[in-house]
């Protein structure tokens, strides 16, 4: 045995590997709850890639079949249902872990010097889990499906000049059609799970390069002993190896009982409306993206001119990019932050929550108000940024984790 | 543009999920799959009364055969039992449940193919389909003589009037607001009681409801395993972890 690893590692860096991302890579001994989503979000990814690759062998990507295709892995394939409600239900988990995944980012400054690139590969996964989401979204065929592939590549039709040549050359037709569905296909389970998985090796690559923020977010790499390893770090194997099994455990826990007990998620997770195959001739009365889109498309919505409206829709998740630098406050956490930092964090959550609802319902004239000031305080958290980061009075941060 | 522009007219008028129904209150009723006894008449009900029109395209014979109990003593599927009672068309056991009434026929008599129900109950829920089963009424302006009061103008006929027994519109008196305009009186009964027809109805819910997702019972059963192993492992994973952080 030990021969064989002498043999392999002559050839293949794996004891470097090993010690350089596991046993002597120190994270900081104080992660809490909300360390656990970027690890859980990779099982998400790993249960995706392969519920999805046994879904691939059984579905059939033209608009006659698909419909008929997801019911036969329904019912005629073994535990194809399985499969099924583990890749659907995996889609919605995967936006609840990385919003949570995000929220902490936002919540303990884990953007700020250093950790800059890694903020910005991470915001790029997340436009690409959207794009993934809604080509995937279009698989199953059914009438929600359909529609609202259409509204979602309509929404190019808003760019002058060129609007109306780039819808008809992103959809291949005149209409969402086979052409449409295969496209989509082949980006769904071959083009963006590569760029996918490409970028979540560099994120972890470029995370591992600078080490892990921590809630209080003290720079742990600032004492060191004189064996150079961080008095507040903890080598990552064995303690964050078993803390985040034991994570993954209780997720899965909540996961498969949605899986087995609640799969369609009263209609949130699984649209009732998707069980009737896509009809080109009839529009149903109500369009709603699934839920985990419902925040933008409530932003769409709330702006009268469909130009500015796609515009104010990218801007809402292209702003993120630029959180690094509208940050100005010298402490990362919130923990240390002042009261406005806490305020405009809370109001931001509260704001894309009500919004994500306002996105599921129709619109009426109070909700479309709501839904308009919640698109100002939306905008208001990053744009305001810079000042209140400033302004405001912040507490001094420890030198060392201190429990 | 145009589209977006109707879908946002849609959105803005839109107030309810489905805008050919009428906004009455939908009867609730529980639905009960462990029930074979139920199942098998509500597949029985289904096969004489509505498989002339309304396919069940995702269903094999043979898959409803077991859902529903149709097996000899040793496991496999009674095909005597099946050919003789539940399939009335040209079809072999193995093949989906289609209806034989040919596309332009239908559309000819009813203005439309009358929609499969394989998904229905999974679509609009069983509670839709056992008040829009309970809402018809006798309407001579209509084809062919019935209306309902949940689907207003609706192309299907009234088949279950035999069972159900005639019934007609009466306006609601000292009608306001909160209440429907219409309420549906009996005025002549038929071959059932009204205990006996709603039962009927509710075994053929029961049975959409099976056939909308036929893994559903062996979802439940092979959940409460799978949840039992991760809470276990949960246990140990917890053990594991705590052992290891003693020193921390």
């Amino acid at each position: 045995m030990n021969g064989l690893l002498n043999w392999l590692d002559a050839r293949l860096p794996i004891v470097k590997v090993w010690k350089e991302h596991l046993s002597e890579y120190y994270a900081p001994k104080n992660f809490n709850f909300y360390y656990i989503f970027g690890f859980l979000a990779m099982v998400v990814l790993v249960n995706q890639l392969l519920t999805g690759l046994w879904l691939t062998m059984f579905y059939t990507p033209t608009a006659e079949q698909a419909f008929g295709s997801v019911e036969y892995i329904m019912r005629d394939v073994s535990y194809g249902w399985l499969l099924r409600y583990m890749h659907s239900t995996g889609a919605s988990a995967f936006f609840i872990v990385v919003y949570l995944h995000m929220f902490r980012g936002l919540l303990y400054g884990s953007y700020q010097k250093p950790r800059e690139l890694i903020w910005l590969i991470g915001v790029v996964l997340f436009i690409l889990l959207l794009a993934e989401a809604f080509f995937g979204y279009l698989l199953p065929w059914g009438q929600m499906s359909y529609w609202g592939a259409q509204v979602i590549t309509s929404l190019f039709g808003a760019i002058p000049y060129v609007g109306d040549t780039l819808v008809t050359w992103l959809r291949g037709d005149y209409n969402i059609s086979t052409v449409t569905l295969q496209r989509f296909f082949a980006l769904h389970v071959v083009g963006l799970p590569i760029m996918f998985l490409g970028l979540v090796f560099l994120h972890i690559v470029a995370l591992h390069k600078v080490g892990s923020n921590n809630p209080e977010g003290v720079e742990i790499k600032k004492h060191k002993n004189d064996k150079g390893v961080p008095l507040d770090g903890i080598p990552f194997h064995p303690y964050y190896t078993v803390k985040d099994f034991f994570a993954m455990v209780v997720f899965l826990i909540l996961f498969f009982a949605v899986v087995f007990y609640a799969p369609e998620m009263g209609g949130y997770f699984l649209e009732h409306a998707n069980f009737t195959p896509a009809n080109p001739l009839t529009t149903p009365e109500y369009i709603a993206p699934v839920w985990y889109m419902t925040p933008f498309y409530a932003m769409l919505r709330s702006v009268p001119d469909k130009l500015s409206g796609v515009m104010v829709m990218f801007a809402s998740i292209v702003v993120f990019f630029f959180i690094p630098w509208l940050d100005r406050s010298p402490v990362r956490s919130i923990r240390y932050k002042g009261m406005l930092s806490k305020w405009m964090l809370g109001i931001f959550v509260v704001t894309f929550v009500v919004l994500g609802y306002l996105g599921t319902v129709a619109v009426t004239p109070t909700k479309l108000l709501i839904a308009r000031v919640g698109t100002v305080l939306y905008f208001a958290y990053f744009i305001l940024m810079p000042l209140y980061t400033r302004l405001e009075s912040h507490k001094d941060v420890p030198q060392r984790i201190t429990k | 543009m145009r589209t977006f522009l109707l879908i946002i007219t849609l959105l803005l008028v839109q107030t309810t999920v489905y805008a050919a129904d009428a906004n009455i209150e939908l009867k609730s009723l529980r639905v009960n799959l462990n029930n074979q006894a139920s199942l098998q008449r509500g597949a029985q009900l289904f096969m004489n009364y509505c498989s002339g029109c309304h396919s069940l395209k995702y269903l094999r014979y043979t898959s409803m055969a077991k859902g529903l109990g149709l097996t000899t003593f040793d496991g496999s599927i009674d095909k005597d039992l099946l050919m003789n009672n539940l399939i009335f068309t040209s079809s072999k056991p193995h093949e989906p449940i289609e209806v034989a009434m040919p596309d332009v026929d239908a559309r000819q008599w009813f203005g439309r193919m009358p929609p499969d129900l394989t998904l229905t109950s999974r679509e609009r829920g069983p509670n839709w389909i056992y008040t829009y089963l309970k809402s018809f009424y006798k309407d001579e302006t209509r084809p062919f003589g019935a209306n309902n009061l949940l689907v207003p103008d609706v192309s299907m006929p009234n088949v279950l009037v035999n069972l159900q027994g005639e019934v007609i519109a009466a306006k609601n008196k000292g009608h306001s607001g909160g209440q429907p305009p219409l309420k549906l009186v009996l005025i002549e009964p038929g071959s059932m009681t009204q205990q006996e027809f709603d039962s009927a109805l509710k075994d053929l819910v029961t049975f959409l409801v099976y056939v909308a997702e036929p893994h559903k019972l062996e979802r439940y059963s092979l959940g409460v395993w799978v949840l039992m192993f991760l809470m276990v492992l949960a246990v140990f994973a917890y053990l594991l972890k705590k052992a290891y952080w003693k020193n921390i």
